[in-house]
């Protein structure tokens, strides 16, 4: 279906080899399967936050790089993708920080 | 009136742009905005999540004292399911494969309402034990965080079954599937804020 407005369809053809989805989706099951394990270690409770954000960032990651393939999009998108994350970051650790000192 | 027109034409009228803007179609880019708030959105969520936590730690309960972890487990790893099942779809848009595309978004959409069925299943549960939003700070932020999600995952199915419906009457093709691509790019978005909450709300 191609769009008046849109001779070109910029994006819509695939510029690069599909990666092994299945491959990343096993990653995941299996990343899961060990966060489940670690939140039950009898280790102290600030190793275990520390391992499970971790996880879930590296998670969140593949997840963003691969099935959202921003690891192939334009420089510009994946710039306007990643914009809103310090702003994350800067509000999660400023609240922590004022509990830690 | 033909010398008007034609002034109308040249103030109306923008020069064609030579700026290739962020190399992307304007529905992707209108999405990748979109979950730019969204990100912020989830943000003010849980940067309240860790200021109540941390300034009142005895409210909470120990990880699967209260919360279902196995049941919500097996609901993460359901939503990851879908997101495999809808980035299949995406590439057999990509390909041209008619029945593969169908059968990859017919396969989300089910697979997203089980986990909105489990989501259900789980405050049916909770509600009758007593955990309910009124029962403090953990009640109230349990069932905001994961509420605000469970509607967005609601939200995406609905949107997934009208793309479904579409890829059915054969409006995607190989040449154009943006459809396909911009309810992707909502979908994996929210398995990835699940990711986040599993981890955050559930197991620390």
């Amino acid at each position: 279906m191609s769009h008046p407005d849109h001779p070109a369809s910029p994006g819509t053809r695939p510029t690069h080899a599909h990666p092994n989805y299945i491959l990343i989706w096993v990653f995941l099951a299996a990343l899961t399967a060990v966060e489940l394990s670690v939140a039950f270690l009898p280790w102290p409770k600030t190793v275990i936050i520390l391992v499970l954000v971790g996880m879930a960032f590296w998670k969140a990651a593949l997840v963003g790089l691969y099935y959202m393939h921003l690891r192939f999009e334009p420089k510009r998108l994946r710039i306007l993708a990643i914009a809103p994350l310090p702003l994350f970051a800067v509000l999660v650790l400023a609240v922590i920080t004022e509990y830690i000192w | 009136m033909a010398h008007a027109a034609a002034m109308h034409e040249d103030v109306m009228l923008p020069p064609p742009s030579r700026e290739a803007g962020a190399g992307v179609y304007n529905e992707k880019l209108g999405m990748w905005i979109f979950l730019g708030s969204e990100v912020m959105f989830f943000t003010a969520l849980i940067g309240t999540y860790v200021i109540l936590r941390f300034a009142h730690p005895s409210s909470w309960k120990a990880p699967g004292q209260v919360l279902n972890i196995p049941v919500t487990a097996i609901n993460t790893f359901l939503l990851i399911c879908s997101s495999v099942t809808m980035v299949k779809a995406f590439a057999a848009a990509q390909d041209g494969l008619q029945r593969q595309l169908r059968l990859w978004l017919l396969a989300t959409v089910i697979i997203g309402a089980s986990f909105v069925g489990v989501q259900v299943y789980e405050y049916t549960h909770l509600i009758e034990k007593g955990f309910v939003p009124s029962e403090g700070l953990y009640g109230s932020t349990f069932y905001t965080m994961t509420g605000f999600h469970g509607f967005h995952v609601t939200m995406g199915v609905i949107c997934m079954m009208f793309v479904t419906a579409r890829a059915f009457q054969g409006k995607y093709t190989k040449d154009d599937h943006r459809g396909v691509e911009v309810i992707g790019l909502y979908w994996h978005f929210v398995d990835l804020v699940w990711i986040i909450l599993f981890t955050i709300v559930y197991l620390i």
